[in-house]
């Protein structure tokens, strides 16, 4: 059964041109729901391509097909882990769709070696797929008893190296500063000038827009070599809002 | 058999109190629009009792007094429990179209709460049946009670936490029981001791007292998990649940759409939420306004850059955050209106300190007052009508308002607001930003009618919109932007990062540079709106964006039935926010409840024994079933007409529907005096509706200047016979029927009951798409019909199910919108 589901993901991943997924995962029970998670995104993501040119990185799929989210959401909603949509995490708190965390995961461009700032902890899952493109994630979480589930599951997954700590993610992370991607998924009114001023020139901050269960709309900060703000702001979804002209 | 009209009128009473009284409780736990389709639908158990009723006539008619007793006091019993139990189900409206287990939580709330209108429903259609000859009595006692139940629970709101209202509500229903042991002749000491458990029972259960805890995705369940959040305090009235929060580790640091350029922090805030959601920052104001420079960064600032030490009037002060930004602007005088008068002593007494006594400045006047109707009303003329920016983010863009009439965005009221306007003056209306583009579009192209009908022949040289990443403020000028003003407009926006969208002479590559979309949405579909293609333009568009009207006032619905399929197929992608949930959850408890009806009204058919009735069936249908749509479609289309004219949204329920319920109640006394069919109290009715449709928009316009003293016996008295008349085809129907083919009177009951419910929500369907004069007009042509079937010969109107679905979602909305 396990060598089966090993052969499922192997052969997934390679149609999709995932590389890297290795046979460890075999040993999840997890891996053939994960697998057809990754191949719905990938084929999501290559139907946008075809209508944008935009396309969510190979690394940002490898991430996917890697981090368990089934351990990032609560037992009883594990089995839905691999659906692809938000779930409550409790405290009145969601973990996000898995393809706007890929969205936005890609929207950051993450490269190894970059220091990479959340806000809004959560789940966890978000710094886990964050550890799997660099080691230097730090993650604030303004609830405490969330920090400390984030803190140890990150850890049980193998991915102690993430920092975390409960505070108000407002001043960022100073001793840690300047980050090269900034992700605040906490709800904000605003966006806090300390963390602007802790994004490196060349960096870039992404911020989700929208309720509990509803990211409307993805804000994405960039600040340019000479240290400039410039913002884009991104619909997940490839939506025109004409009919017939376009 | 003696009548129990004291009892009926008490459940009556009850049920409508009720209604009122979950809507209120339900808008805490969860959204308007789910806590409409709760209420709706358990309303049916008005319309079951009249099936069970047409089954079991000959048994339950037998032991009719302990059957009548035995119903109201279980009605009592039933309206708390059914609560209590009903806030355990794990329902979350926000999951509903991710987690298959919501909807079937959703349909145990429905027959959780179903179960108190069975009981009551039962009382009265029981005593329909047995009481023949006391039919028009009876309706006319359920109408009156209902009119006394609807003051009742208003009354009981501003005194009562809403719980605690509860307990009265089933004290009620148990008085009822007493009272209906008394007339029923069942023994005084039955009647003592059922009077002795109404005054303690309610009052002993081990259940909550005070407030229901609201859903734990609310924004208030999301601020008290931060470390230090606690609530201060909490003020409850009608017009929502007022709660304070301080976060003293986390502050809350509220300054929606603050330009990223934006440098320090906000000073020290309260948190006010209104029904656990809408939150509103109560700032800290110490005289010192350069710690308000922050106002000076969001995209509301605009206008004060066009003006000097202007007059300013804003609208929805709430808690006081725009005021203290047109006090940091130097501006002269400003005068703000709130609605809920509980927010405005929270700032001006409660929290006065804190506030720095921002709402008792000589500067400064204060209005408890509903937006427009100051606005109609005042003599003044300003250099600044700000509106402000009320509802959250997050509701807004789940669709969360999108049937929620909103007087404050029609074409109508932006006329309003510019005819008060100085020479020079501006209207500066902020909105959120949401992609693609709804509010924004809505609003400019609501602005560029308003200016046409004002007989403005260049609107676009009047207007600007200048967009943040977050909120987007349109400009509308009483006079032509110059070539300086469009200057500074820019110097503004780049100052900010702040994209111009529209000025007069900006050029589209001018726009949408600092927060750069896709496409030029807001500038296009600006441009589009000013030009000849409007109307083709907002054809295409996905989303409804046509200017919201006083006769179709839902500025806030953007769905179509369209756009639908492609959203859907969008899920995956994260296509969902983009739905707008409102007018779908409408149309899914419109189409649940006819399921029900069917249902309802075909049972008795197949399982009744009885022979043919001498009245056919057809007749009998098509009679009750016209007249539950067309009392329905009438009271809702009127409430919402008159309540235009009255100062205060409360008295758009308390007064305007108290009345019909009254006079409704008159009428159906007096029609047992009626003889033959129902042409005559029908013709007034299409008389009167046709009139008032006609009068309406000259007397709206020629009463705003009257005092509030003269306008609710106005409102009565165009009410009352219209009202009288709609009192009389119910009960006389129901009495023919009861000579001539009495075992039908229930099932007839059971038929009305359940349109009545069709009809509330089925107005609201149609008002969006007719407007309510076309409801209007629609429902005289029902009544038409019903005089046309009346059931051999006999007379008419509908039960008590009259005060529902639509008046009790106004006395929420209310809260909610505030403005």
């Amino acid at each position: 059964m396990t060598y089966f589901a090993g052969f499922i993901l192997l052969a997934g991943a390679m149609l999709l041109g995932v590389p890297g997924t290795t046979f460890a995962d075999a040993a999840d029970s997890y891996a053939v729901p994960r697998a057809r998670l990754v191949r719905e995104i990938a084929a999501m993501a290559a139907q946008d391509q075809a209508e944008t040119g935009k396309s969510i990185s190979p690394r940002v799929m490898e991430a996917l097909a890697r981090v368990p989210r089934h351990k990032f959401v609560p037992v009883e909603h594990e089995q839905r882990a691999y659906e692809n949509r938000p779930l409550p995490i409790g405290y009145g708190q969601t973990i996000s769709q898995p393809y706007v965390v890929a969205l936005m995961t890609d929207l950051l461009q993450v490269k190894a070696g970059d220091r990479v700032l959340e806000i809004g902890t959560g789940s966890g899952y978000q710094a886990a797929m964050l550890a799997e493109l660099t080691d230097a994630v730090f993650t604030i979480e303004i609830i405490e008893p969330l920090a400390r589930r984030a803190e140890a599951t990150l850890k049980n997954q193998g991915y102690g190296k993430v920092q975390v700590k409960a505070a108000d993610g407002y001043y960022g992370w100073p001793e840690h500063a300047p980050f090269d991607a900034i992700v605040v998924t906490a709800a904000a009114s605003h966006v806090p000038p300390p963390l602007i001023q802790q994004l490196k020139p060349g960096g870039r901050m992404v911020i989700p827009l929208g309720s509990a269960f509803m990211t409307q709309q993805l804000m994405l900060v960039e600040k340019d070599g000479r240290g400039r703000v410039l913002t884009r702001e991104i619909l997940p979804v490839v939506f025109v809002p004409l009919t017939g002209k376009h | 058999m003696p009548a129990p009209l004291v009892s009926v009128g008490l459940i009556s009473a009850a049920v409508l109190g009720y209604q009122l009284l979950l809507m209120r409780l339900f808008s805490i736990v969860y959204w308007h629009h789910f806590a409409y389709m709760m209420i709706s639908l358990a309303l049916l158990g008005y319309g079951v009792s009249g099936t069970v009723v047409a089954l079991w006539r000959e048994r339950m008619s037998r032991h009719f007094p302990v059957a009548f007793v035995i119903n109201a006091a279980l009605f009592g019993l039933a309206a708390v429990a059914a609560f209590q139990v009903a806030q355990r189900v794990p329902f979350n409206a926000l999951e509903i179209l991710w987690d298959a287990r919501q909807p079937l939580f959703l349909l145990l709330l429905y027959a959780l709460l179903f179960v108190p209108f069975f009981f009551a429903g039962n009382c009265i259609c029981l005593s329909f049946v047995c009481c023949k000859a006391a039919t028009h009595r009876l309706y006319g006692a359920d109408l009156l009670g209902a009119a006394g139940g609807c003051l009742l629970v208003m009354a009981l709101l501003f005194l009562l936490p809403p719980l605690s209202a509860l307990r009265v509500i089933a004290a009620l229903g148990l008085l009822a029981a007493a009272a209906g042991a008394w007339q029923l002749r069942l023994g005084p000491r039955l009647a003592a001791v059922l009077l002795a458990l109404a005054l303690v029972l309610p009052f002993a259960l081990p259940a909550p007292v005070g407030t229901p805890v609201p859903n734990e995705y609310k924004s208030l369940s999301r601020t008290l998990h931060i470390g230090g959040a606690r609530v201060l305090e909490e003020r409850s009235s009608p017009l929502g649940l007022l709660t304070v929060v301080e976060s003293p580790r986390v502050p809350f640091r509220h300054a929606p759409g603050l330009s990223l350029n934006a440098q320090g922090e906000p000073p020290a805030q309260l948190g006010v939420f209104t029904d656990g959601e809408g939150f509103a920052a109560l700032t800290r104001f110490d005289g010192d306004f350069g710690k308000l420079a922050y106002l000076d960064m969001m995209t509301s600032a605009l206008p004060y850059h066009l003006l000097e030490a202007p007059h300013v009037l804003v609208l929805g002060a709430g808690s006081g955050a725009d005021v203290l930004q047109a006090l940091s602007h130097e501006a002269r005088r400003v005068e703000a209106v709130e609605l809920n008068a509980q927010m405005v002593d929270l700032v001006r007494n409660r929290h006065a300190g804190f506030a720095g006594d921002v709402y008792r400045r000589p500067d400064v006047q204060v209005h408890v007052a509903e937006a427009r109707g100051f606005v109609a009303a005042s003599q003044e003329r300003y250099d600044l009508i700000q509106v402000a920016l009320l509802d959250a983010f997050g509701a807004s863009s789940a669709g969360l308002y999108g049937l929620s009439e909103s007087y404050l965005y029609t074409v109508e009221a932006l006329q309003g607001y510019l005819r008060h306007l100085r020479p020079g003056g501006l209207l500066s209306i902020t909105r959120w930003v949401s992609l693609p583009p709804r509010d924004a579009l809505k609003l400019f192209g609501t602005a560029v009618v308003a200016l046409e009908r004002e007989g403005v022949a260049q609107p676009g040289n009047r207007l600007a919109l200048v967009r943040g990443w977050q909120t987007v403020t349109l400009l509308v000028r009483n006079g032509e932007f110059g070539a300086e003003d469009v200057a500074r407009i820019r110097a503004f926006s780049d100052a900010r990062s702040f994209d111009t969208e529209w000025a007069p002479g900006i050029a589209a590559w001018e726009t949408n540079r600092f927060n750069r979309l896709d496409q030029p949405w807001f500038h296009e579909g600006a441009t589009a709106l000013l030009g000849e293609d409007r109307a083709q333009f907002i054809e295409r568009y996905k989303f409804n964006i046509a200017p919201a009207t006083d006769d179709r006032p839902y500025f806030f619905n953007f769905f179509r039935w369209r756009t639908l399929p492609e959203i859907l197929a969008l899920k995956g992608r994260g296509g969902l926010p983009l739905l707008e949930l409102g007018y779908p959850v409408l149309v899914a408890t419109l189409g649940q409840a006819l399921l029900a009806s069917t249902l309802l009204i075909l049972l008795p058919l197949r399982l009744g024994r009885t022979q043919p009735p001498a009245v056919p069936r057809i007749r009998v249908f098509a009679y009750f079933a016209a007249l539950g749509f067309g009392f329905m479609f009438i009271e809702i289309a009127f409430i919402q007409k008159f309540s235009l004219l009255l100062p205060h949204p409360l008295y758009a329920v308390a007064v305007v529907l108290c009345a019909f319920l009254l006079f409704a109640g008159l009428g159906s006394r007096y029609s047992e005096r009626l003889q033959g069919g129902v042409w005559r109290p029908v013709l007034a009715i299409l008389l009167l509706a046709a009139s008032y449709l006609l009068l309406l928009p000259w007397l709206l316009r020629s009463a705003v200047a009257l005092p509030d003293a003269l306008k609710i016996p106005l409102a009565v008295a165009l009410i009352a016979p219209l009202a009288f008349c709609m009192g009389m085809p119910f009960p006389r129907g129901l009495a023919a029927l009861a000579s001539h083919s009495p075992s039908t009177v229930p099932w007839a009951y059971g038929i009305n009951a359940c349109t009545s419910v069709i009809g509330a929500v089925l107005a609201t369907l149609l008002a969006i798409h007719l407007g309510f004069s076309g409801v209007i007009v629609l429902a005289a042509a029902l009544y038409g019909l019903a005089a046309m079937a009346f059931p051999n010969h006999g007379a008419g109107g509908v039960s008590t199910i009259a005060g529902s679905g639509k008046s009790d979602n106004r006395s929420d909305r209310n809260g909610s919108g505030q403005a």
